[in-house]
């Protein structure tokens, strides 16, 4: 793509920003700083692999952002998962919905950012980190700040809802701040659901503050359409004896980049980070981690599982710094693949920076097919073909799974990736 | 019960089974021996239905039904067990969850109810006493960080859990210790019937003091060369094969 065609998305993107009264400062330099930036183009380190831009510009003819769509409550709880009985916060193609979310008097705080304007929006997710952060910053609309206090322990895990519907395209802009205070405990799952097979394009943020002591999970499913775009950008700061864990399930859509960063800014803190991509068709999946490892003693895990089957395509880029301060450090990482096709494709990348000496450091990645040996193996025990490949392939994802907080949600990822893998693969 | 008639196999182009017969009969033992490279695994495998290797000739009939015309699967469900010589060794799959899987497939070949929960245990239970293998085994990872004897023994225990018609055991002895042996052999002894069939594939005579054959048969180059009782098995542990290598090449010129 040429830069005039990158000006181009950029400019149709800005174009169609609606005026707003809120947050005029943070917008106004978001919007100077992609004006100056644009989004990125194919030359970009960053997004060698996955071109959103060339993207956006095949499939979406309109920039404007999505306004909401008809939304029932029926269509709600069909979509809530079997034996879930916590919060529910429903977004409507990235608008905040009240009358049709769920609440149940958990003590916890949540505020629209409609109508106020919490001073750390955008102090966590800093645009200048990423254009589609910028982009975001600029046009995002009815999102919502949560907030946990100190010492509350929220019982029920929060789940949250984006309905998704934006015909001819058009953008549709999450915007959630979360802020956990010291010794708070909360549990997070996101579902996003397409409700029809057009395309559009979805760029969120999430910002979570994790404060001293404080534990929060949060897992994730990405089911939506095989037109969907979306960019998902999702940054943690992690405090003192913290422990933040992101469990991202991603088993379809046209093209998804997932940048996920974890901050770990003091001693103690803990930061897990799973994802498993189950891909078909030509979905293609990017998933950016950044794991900051600034002061000594603190800890990250990372594992990374995919299959990837037809024309699929899986980027994975895992960067762990550790700084000079941060001794003591315990960073693991792992990228594990299975290519079901000959058209499949995996570009997989560690990038290890590391300042400190005294530091416990590994990763790996391995890329293969699917182990023939294992598969003759279980029919010669008169386990059929295609259970004994989806037996082999869940014994692989299984390890991506154990690690969702929820039981509930568990079982019901549970069952998606065994339906899926017990037949298309 | 089986007849294998005239087979020819070959791997990548080359020729390792040339011209195989064999008719083993229910209640009987057979056992192949053979120097290295003679195609006694290849044959084990053939019959077990290991896809790199191309059948360019010859047919095997197993049950009056053709087995080479079948998957791995259902020649499984058909009643064809082979212990591998290389158990594989698969993470995240537990030897129970496993078992329960194929056990469940193999009942529904055959017309049976699936087995419940409760009731595979039990039947698991009384199976693992024959093998003396461990409980522990069988919530691991199927064969995952076990033994050479355990993994040896898991074969054996799956075998006495699907209940097969034909088991062919090949070099099942390869590595184990006297006691390993001994344990082994015991069990397949007290699996073998007047209605089941045993084809052992080994290197070493020793095995057959504990499963002793009704027949012997030599396989060199690819054929059977030579048949006898389990008195051929002692002559070829006392002479070894150059005699019976002279013999065929002899009889070539």
């Amino acid at each position: 793509m040429t830069t005039l065609t990158k000006n181009k998305v950029t400019d149709l993107a800005l174009g169609q920003v609606p005026s707003f009264n809120s947050f005029q400062q943070l917008r106004e330099n978001a919007q100077s700083f992609l004006r100056d930036k644009g989004l990125p183009g194919p030359k970009e380190e960053e997004y060698k692999f996955t071109s959103i831009s060339k993207k956006l510009e095949q499939s979406i003819s309109d920039f404007s952002p999505a306004n909401t769509i008809n939304l029932s409550l029926d269509r709600v709880k069909s979509n809530i998962f079997e034996g879930f009985d916590g919060d529910i916060i429903v977004f409507n193609n990235g608008h905040f919905e009240a009358e049709l979310s769920r609440f149940q008097a958990q003590p916890y705080e949540l505020i629209s950012l409609y109508s106020s304007s919490p001073e750390n929006l955008g102090k966590i997710a800093k645009f200048e980190r990423d254009p589609f952060v910028a982009l975001n910053s600029v046009s995002f609309e009815h999102g919502i700040s949560i907030k946990v206090g100190r010492n509350k322990k929220i019982e029920k895990p929060v789940l949250l809802l984006f309905f998704n519907q934006a015909h001819k395209g058009q953008v549709i802009s999450p915007r959630v701040l979360i802020e956990v205070e010291e010794n708070a405990e909360i549990i997070f799952l996101e579902n996003s659901i397409s409700l029809d097979e057009e395309p559009y394009f979805c760029n969120a943020v999430t910002e979570i503050k994790v404060a001293k002591n404080a534990h929060v999970h949060y897992d994730r499913l990405q089911n939506e359409n095989k037109k969907a775009i979306i960019v998902n950008n999702f940054e943690t700061d992690i405090h003192r004896d913290a422990t933040f864990t992101s469990v991202v399930v991603s088993l379809s859509g046209d093209m998804l980049r997932n940048n996920l960063s974890l901050n770990l800014l003091d001693s103690g803190c803990e930061g897990n980070m799973y994802g498993l991509y189950l891909l078909d068709g030509k979905t293609h999946v990017d998933n950016h981690t950044n794991v900051d490892h600034t002061k000594p003693h603190a800890e990250s895990n990372e594992l990374y599982k995919g299959v990837l089957a037809d024309r699929s395509r899986g980027v994975f880029n895992g960067k762990i710094f550790v700084r000079q301060d941060a001794q003591k450090t315990n960073a693991f990482q792992q990228n594990n693949n299975i290519l079901l096709s000959e058209d499949a494709t995996i570009n997989t990348k560690p990038q290890l920076e590391i300042w400190a000496d005294d530091v416990k450091c590994s990763h790996g990645c391995t890329t293969g097919q699917l182990d023939e040996e294992a598969l003759f193996y279980l029919q010669a025990r008169g386990i059929g073909k295609i259970q004994a490949k989806g037996l082999l392939l869940y014994a692989f994802a299984g390890e991506v799974l154990e690690h969702i907080s929820d039981k509930n949600f568990r079982n019901y990822l549970d069952s998606l990736v065994q339906e899926r893998l017990g037949s298309s693969f | 019960m089986l007849t294998i008639k005239n087979l020819h196999a070959s791997i990548e182009g080359n020729k390792i089974l040339r011209g195989i017969n064999l008719e083993v009969k229910p209640g009987e033992v057979h056992a192949i021996m053979g120097p290295n490279g003679s195609g006694k695994s290849t044959l084990a495998s053939v019959l077990a239905g290991r896809e790199e290797y191309e059948v360019t000739e010859g047919e095997v009939i197993f049950q009056g039904k053709d087995l080479l015309e079948m998957a791995p699967e259902d020649r499984a469900r058909e009643g064809v067990f082979l212990a591998f010589q290389y158990p594989v060794e698969i993470p995240g799959v537990s030897t129970t969850n496993f078992l329960r899987t194929a056990v469940n497939q193999v009942r529904e070949y055959r017309g049976l109810e699936p087995l419940d929960a409760v009731k595979f245990l039990s039947i698991m239970k009384e199976k693992m006493k024959l093998v003396e293998i461990d409980q522990k085994l069988m919530s691991r990872s199927l064969n995952e960080g076990f033994s050479g004897g355990e993994k040896k023994r898991n074969e054996i225990f799956q075998m006495a859990m699907l209940e097969p018609k034909l088991s062919i055991l090949d070099e099942t002895d390869s590595g184990l210790d006297i006691d390993a042996l001994r344990i082994v052999s015991n069990g397949v002894n007290k699996l073998k019937s007047s209605e089941t069939a045993t084809i052992v594939v080994t290197h070493y005579q020793r095995l057959l003091d504990y499963i002793v054959p009704d027949f012997v048969h030599v396989l060199y180059n690819g054929r059977i060369v030579k048949s006898g009782t389990k008195d051929l098995a002692l002559e070829l542990e006392e002479k070894g094969y150059d005699w019976i290598k002279e013999e065929v090449n002899a009889a070539s010129v």
